[in-house]
């Protein structure tokens, strides 16, 4: 033993490239473990939810335990089918971005139930705030597909006008914020909406995501502490996909137990959830959405999930994690764990999954063709040049107007 | 008429907006039920209760987020932030969000937020409560800024900020909450009462943002000032008998170029005054503006009266404040230019 003295330490993943990776270490509970408390349960009541893993389905891909949320089998399908969708979207535009038609991209390989899931347990007058990662939501919500493409390659018909790059949505009509790109942002936004909707007597309620990383920003204590002090109606999720970029979770969340249970020193409830588990996501989310319409105030959620992908088009993961650590992740692939419990219910055969799976890539592929009609990154056409210096200000001050008039148009 | 201090004509601003617009909520650090440091909300919470006027955390930017999603959420909030120099941990969210949403959604969104802070020194606040950190938010596309310099234009104005579909940025300059300050420290403090600015009707009434006012007519020099440098510039002129012509600029974005430029151009001289430190503050910006828009008719160069690039110093403020003799000195070095 060296005599003790002060030493910082910077936390490592057990696994870097050229390493195999293994999950063994993590010893998560079972699914169907953990009781479902009362949507009105006292926080300081359920503070295991926090260190557990609220999971629904089986290894034999059936719905276990208290948690399980009776969805119907069209609930089931549909979230099955715009997960799918939404994997064939991704898939595309990263293909798109490979040939330069996009400038950049973000998929969501492993994580669409995390989104799709949650969209599905909220109510369409909800409000998301989403990070860059939740297309699946979009696409729940009802968007259209060349809508989507056509923001992405900022053409003609992008609703954005240009102004924003790839995958940061932003759709009103949808309850859908708009994604910033500033980490963790709409976090404390999503509070003080839910908070409007309350103060107006509404029923619709604010649903917030940030990624593992992103609990390191102050606006994730921000969030926190708003929604604490002032009860607010909303559900605030961290998705933990284990990666911000090439660092591992561990560097935001330091000797933090878990991401959940960051909200117990707020008082208020914090669920770690199984994040691939479709069932258990929607179970969670719907707990937190009735406690937040019945008056209990915020909810943190958990999502414990795997980043299949690059961050982004613009960094490559065998750089810094193993090649195969996805296929090693415990908790496996949430279409697949949905397909599964399908066909065991009886409501969906491997057939009809082929058939989907080809329907969505033509439903890809026509949407990419017809999001071209309207204009393409590289050649436009784009919003006219003078939109640029449109909606800074309500109407266009003097100073815009001789900078436009400066640039000639 | 009644008279009313600046303190008192704001808390008249918010009071008529929370009476006739229920949109409008009023919150920040102490604004509950103490009614802020400095007393701008007093009774405003006793009168239109806890969910409308409230105590918020000590985090600015939660503060700044807070009203950015309720007013995209229909509501039109009033954030406190207790001293200018507290704003900086909400910085990126004005920046990044708050003025962009807008922009940023292609219009969907708006975020009509208005953000009250006190400014400026002259109150023994050393260099954390003496802040005039206008410069850094006049840079930001999005963002109206507004600095009144007398009770009647704070009230019409706040109430421009609080209508506005723009989120505005609204600083007062705290050592005139009490009365007009000619930046002679040594004088007792003065009173708004038989101030003509002092008289400020009870409703609702506003002041158009991006006007300005020619607080005194003149033809030997253009003097353009705001906030608490304007009664400075009044007082130097008189002292220095100089026939200026003196600009309350009110709004700094957007600003009244035709007013300062229309000036300019007949008086053919400019100085310009600032509290805040000189390099890359507002009158960098004025001065260049000024230079193309009347080039032709300037016959010296553009001053520029400011505090220093220093933090604002607990025991030399009265070196630091930009003082009658600097600004009388500066007039009369343009005027006396050939």
């Amino acid at each position: 033993m060296g005599k003790a003295e002060p030493r910082i330490s910077v936390p490592a993943p057990a696994f870097r490239p050229g390493d195999t990776p293994g999950f063994s270490r993590l010893g998560l509970p079972r699914p169907g473990h953990h009781a479902r408390p009362d949507i009105l349960a006292d926080a300081a009541e359920i503070r295991d939810l926090a260190f557990g893993l609220v999971g629904v389905l089986d290894e034999e891909a059936n719905a276990v335990g208290d948690w399980a949320p009776g969805l119907s089998p069209e609930e089931l399908r549909a979230g099955l089918k715009t997960m799918v969708l939404t994997r064939e979207y991704d898939n595309r535009m990263l293909k798109m971005q490979r040939t330069k038609r996009l400038s950049f991209y973000m998929k969501s390989l492993g994580e669409e139930a995390v989104a799709v899931a949650a969209t599905q347990a909220l109510d369409a007058g909800d409000m998301l705030f989403p990070s860059y990662r939740q297309q699946g939501a979009l696409i729940q919500r009802g968007a259209e597909l060349v809508d989507m493409m056509c923001h992405c390659i900022s053409n003609s018909r992008d609703n954005l006008k240009g102004r924003q790059l790839p995958v940061h949505y932003t759709r009103k009509d949808l309850n859908w914020f708009s994604v910033s790109g500033n980490l963790g942002t709409q976090f404390p936004q999503a509070v003080g909406w839910s908070m409007a909707s309350a103060l107006k007597g509404e029923t619709a309620i604010a649903c917030s995501w940030i990624g593992d990383g992103t609990t390191a920003e102050g606006d994730f204590h921000a969030a926190m502490t708003l929604a604490s002090t002032y009860n607010a109606p909303v559900v605030l999720n961290v998705v933990n996909n284990q990666w911000a970029i090439s660092m591992h979770n561990s560097i935001s969340g330091g000797k933090a137990p878990s991401f959940a249970a960051k909200a117990i020193g707020y008082g208020i409830p914090g669920i770690r959830v199984d994040g691939n588990d479709y069932l258990a996501v929607a179970a969670v989310t719907r707990w937190a959405a009735e406690r937040a319409r019945g008056g209990g105030g915020p909810t943190l959620i958990e999502s414990y999930t795997y980043r299949g992908e690059a961050h982004s088009t613009s960094d490559d993961p065998s750089k810094y994690r193993p090649k195969d650590e996805y296929e090693a992740w415990p908790l496996g692939d949430p279409v697949e764990r949905l397909r599964a419990h399908l066909i065991k219910l009886g409501e969906w055969d491997g057939e009809q999954h082929e058939a989907w799976q080809a329907e969505c890539k033509q439903a890809v592929a026509d949407a990419w063709k017809e999001a071209l009609t309207y204009g393409t990154l590289e050649e436009g056409p784009h919003a006219p040049v003078p939109t640029m210096f449109e909606d800074v200000f309500t109407a266009q001050p003097w100073h815009l107007r001789r900078q436009r008039q400066e640039l000639g148009v | 008429m009644p008279q009313m201090n600046m303190m008192q004509a704001l808390t008249s601003a918010m009071d008529v907006k929370l009476a006739e617009d229920e949109r409008v909520l009023a919150f920040g650090e102490d604004v509950g039920y103490f009614g802020g440091v400095f007393g701008v909300t007093r009774g405003l919470q006793e009168k239109y209760g806890s969910s409308r006027v409230f105590d918020a955390p000590i985090n600015e930017g939660a503060i700044i987020a807070m009203a950015m999603g309720m007013a995209t959420n229909g509501m039109r909030p009033i954030a406190e932030i207790q001293f200018a120099d507290y704003i900086f941990p909400g910085f990126d969210q004005i920046i990044s969000e708050l003025t962009r949403i807008r922009y940023r959604s292609a219009g969907q969104y708006t975020a009509p937020v208005t953000i009250r802070t006190p400014c400026g020194g002259g109150i023994y606040g050393g260099q954390t409560h003496s802040m005039s950190p206008e410069a850094f938010f006049t840079h930001i596309p999005g963002l109206v800024v507004a600095m009144p310099s007398n009770p009647y234009d704070a009230k019409g104005l706040l109430i421009s900020c609080i209508e506005s579909d723009d989120p505005a940025l609204f600083f007062e300059p705290k050592r005139l909450y009490n009365g007009p300050f000619d930046g002679d420290p040594n004088k007792p403090q003065s009173s708004w009462k038989d101030h003509p600015k002092g008289e400020v009707p009870e409703g609702n009434y506003t002041v158009p943002l991006g006007v300005a006012d020619v607080v005194r007519e003149g033809s030997d020099v253009t003097v353009v000032a705001y906030g608490t440098m304007v009664h400075v510039a009044l007082a130097a002129a008189e002292a220095e008998g100089v026939d200026a012509e003196i600009i309350d600029l009110r709004t700094l974005i957007p600003y009244d170029i035709d007013t300062v430029a229309r000036s300019v151009q007949k008086t053919g001289r400019c100085v310009i005054l600032h509290e805040a430190p000189r390099t890359s503050g507002f009158g960098a910006e004025l001065a260049a503006q000024i230079q193309e828009d009347c080039f032709y008719s300037l016959e010296a160069p553009i001053q520029r009266v400011t505090g220093w690039d220093t933090p604002y110093p607990h025991a030399h403020e009265w070196s630091y404040f930009p003082g009658q003799e600097r600004v009388a000195r500066a007039l009369k070095k343009t005027v006396e230019f050939a």
